[in-house]
């Protein structure tokens, strides 16, 4: 099987500060990959990269085949790669509607789906249970249905690999439950590409796990093999949950 | 922003024109010759409220645009003796052109950079129309005389000195921009428009070339904006340099901050209000200016979002 995405050398300098350095990334289509690591590690910039909001220093990224290093990001989703920001980043005057029209329509006009707008809009609203906050403006939304607004955008551009970054934070537990089953969903016609610190989430979620420290790959494996993995448990596991 | 029935908002803007038409038969001369002027006029402050309003783009420099339709109307009447559509239509091309230049290289800014930059055009624009005196008639400006503003459409021709042609005609192309505004604002570009004004960086990770979007508003502006010279030059049958000066870059500014920034019909009222509110004033007293800055400073106060922005806000939460 061919990956949905590879990275050979990518790198990111701000500065003398190498925030992502020399990283060889491979993503099978379908899985369920997290990405963990302490603050700081790189983690956003490297999904940044991923997603076209930052140009690498150098190295190279490759998108189902196509080497889309040079592309812009608005091109990239329109392939079918979809960022939910790490911070909030929805349309605080529009309402949930029009935030999740935005994406609906550009997938309408790129021939990527048919139909109407307003399907499109509720389906996405449905999806992550939002359905009766259409008319609400987003700014008024609780902090997690915010985070569920950010998630219906993604998934109403229909991607083929979607970026979560942080998707957890700030949300209640029991919100947290119904997030879990919302990406299983999701990954069902999407390869998902999570970044997550609830460590709960990422043992539930992922098919395998790539583990960031210093701008590098760690490690990576299944959850099992990360669980067991003392490097890890010194960089990470231990010092956030010692 | 989007009501599920949109035949309240067309009723409301079929309304309007209904109203102004109506008005031709009852207004006295004098205010029949202002409301031409203010509805032509009217039509700038809605090309310049596309930009401003919807997209968040504040140009200080949008008289370039509107005498670039000003002169390019006025001078193939007055040098090349074209008729009064083809000299129209020659106005909106020239400022069409002008905006996809200006915008392809003051794009590259935003914020107080972009402010700065369109109203550095818009200065070299001024100068260029004095140092072309010969062709422009410089700061005197060129009277076009009635004979050229007469249109003949098979076999009956319309004088736009009379008032009431003028009229009509002003308020055609009123209802015409406004209501291609309406469609526009409605529309996924529209929706694509205000999303940039809002969160310029997340619509680029929704799929959208921002810049190509922004590029496009620059320019049906700018089409707009010359659209409303050309039939100012047509219908007043006067073109100057003062058009072009910074005078008329600020004046669009404030008819769509008194009105209401990103309404359809805000550019109308502001537009309007401002018109009567220096009208009135200047009849009894000679520091009227001082009057209207008194104005424009309560209105801001205390209502930030212009009066059809601030009525939105408070009662009628659908208006577009
Ligand atoms: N635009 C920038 N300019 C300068 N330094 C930056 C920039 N963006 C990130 N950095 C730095 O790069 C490093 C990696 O940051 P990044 O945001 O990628 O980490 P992260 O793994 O996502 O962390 P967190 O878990 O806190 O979100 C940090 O040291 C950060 O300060
Ligand atoms: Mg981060």
């Amino acid at each position: 099987m061919t990956p949905l995405l590879t990275t050979k050398g990518l790198s990111r300098h701000f500065g003398g500060l190498r925030a992502v350095d020399g990283v060889d990334f491979t993503l099978m289509p379908g899985e369920i990959r997290a990405i963990i690591g302490p603050n700081g590690a790189g983690k956003t910039t490297f999904v940044s990269l991923l997603s076209g909001r930052i140009r690498p220093s150098s190295g190279m990224v490759v998108f189902d085949g196509a080497d889309i290093t040079a592309m812009p990001a608005y091109k990239r989703v329109r392939l079918g790669v979809a960022y939910t920001f790490q911070i909030t980043s929805v349309f605080a005057n529009l309402t949930a509607f029009d935030n999740v029209a935005l994406p609906v329509q550009r997938t309408l006009t790129d021939g990527r789906t048919k139909g109407q707008v307003r399907s499109g809009v509720m389906a996405a609203l449905e999806r992550t249970g939002l359905a009766d906050r259409g008319g609400t403006l987003a700014g008024q939304l609780s902090y997690g249905h915010q985070r569920l607004l950010e998630v219906a955008m993604g998934l109403a551009l229909k991607p083929r690999l979607l970026i979560l970054d942080e998707p957890t934070q700030g949300l209640a537990d029991s919100e947290i439950d119904n997030f879990i089953m919302l990406v299983r969903e999701i990954a069902r016609d999407a390869t998902v590409l999570l970044i997550e610190h609830n460590m709960p989430v990422v043992m539930q979620l992922a098919d395998r796990i790539t583990v960031f420290n210093s701008g590098k790959i760690l490690a990576e494996g299944t959850p099992g093999e990360i669980r067991a993995n003392a490097e890890v448990q010194d960089a990470y596991l231990g010092a956030t949950h010692g | 922003m989007r009501d599920a029935s949109p035949a309240k908002t067309y009723a409301l803007h079929i309304g309007v024109i209904a109203l102004l038409f109506a008005l031709n038969l009852v207004l006295p001369d004098y205010h029949q010759s202002l409301f031409a002027r203010i509805m032509a006029l009217a039509v700038f402050a809605m090309g310049y409220n596309l930009l401003f309003g919807y997209v968040g783009l504040l140009s200080l420099g949008h008289a370039m645009f509107f005498s670039a339709g000003l002169y390019g109307a006025g001078l193939t009447v007055y040098h090349l003796g074209w008729g009064v559509p083809e000299a129209f239509v020659a106005g909106v091309a020239c400022g069409a052109l002008l905006a996809l230049v200006i915008g392809l290289l003051a794009l590259r800014t935003s914020g107080v950079a972009f402010m700065i930059v369109t109203m550095m055009f818009a200065q070299v624009f001024y100068l260029l129309i004095l140092y072309f005196a010969a062709w422009t008639g410089g700061d005197q400006g060129l009277v076009i005389q009635q004979a050229s503003r007469v249109i003949a459409i098979g076999g009956a021709s319309f004088d736009l000195t009379d008032p009431t042609v003028r009229y009509m005609s002003a308020l055609a192309l009123f209802s015409i921009i406004l209501l291609v505004t309406l469609a526009v604002v409605r529309s996924r570009f529209g929706r694509v428009l205000v999303a940039i004004r809002e969160n310029e960086e997340r619509t680029k990770m929704l799929g959208y070339n921002t810049v190509a979007n922004k590029l496009a508003a620059v320019v049906a502006a700018g089409a707009i904006c010359a659209a409303s010279g050309a039939a100012y030059a047509l219908l007043f049958g006067y073109v100057g340099s003062g058009f072009a000066s910074v005078q008329y870059s600020i004046l669009p500014l404030l008819w769509v901050l008194l009105g209401g920034a990103a309404t359809t019909l805000g550019p109308l009222i502001g537009t309007l209000f401002m018109y009567y509110v220096t009208d009135i004033t200047s009849g009894f007293t000679s520091a009227y200016l001082l009057i209207v800055g008194v104005a424009l400073i309560l209105l801001v106060l205390f209502f930030p979002k212009g009066i059809l922005g601030s009525i939105r806000e408070r009662w009628l939460r659908w208006l577009p």
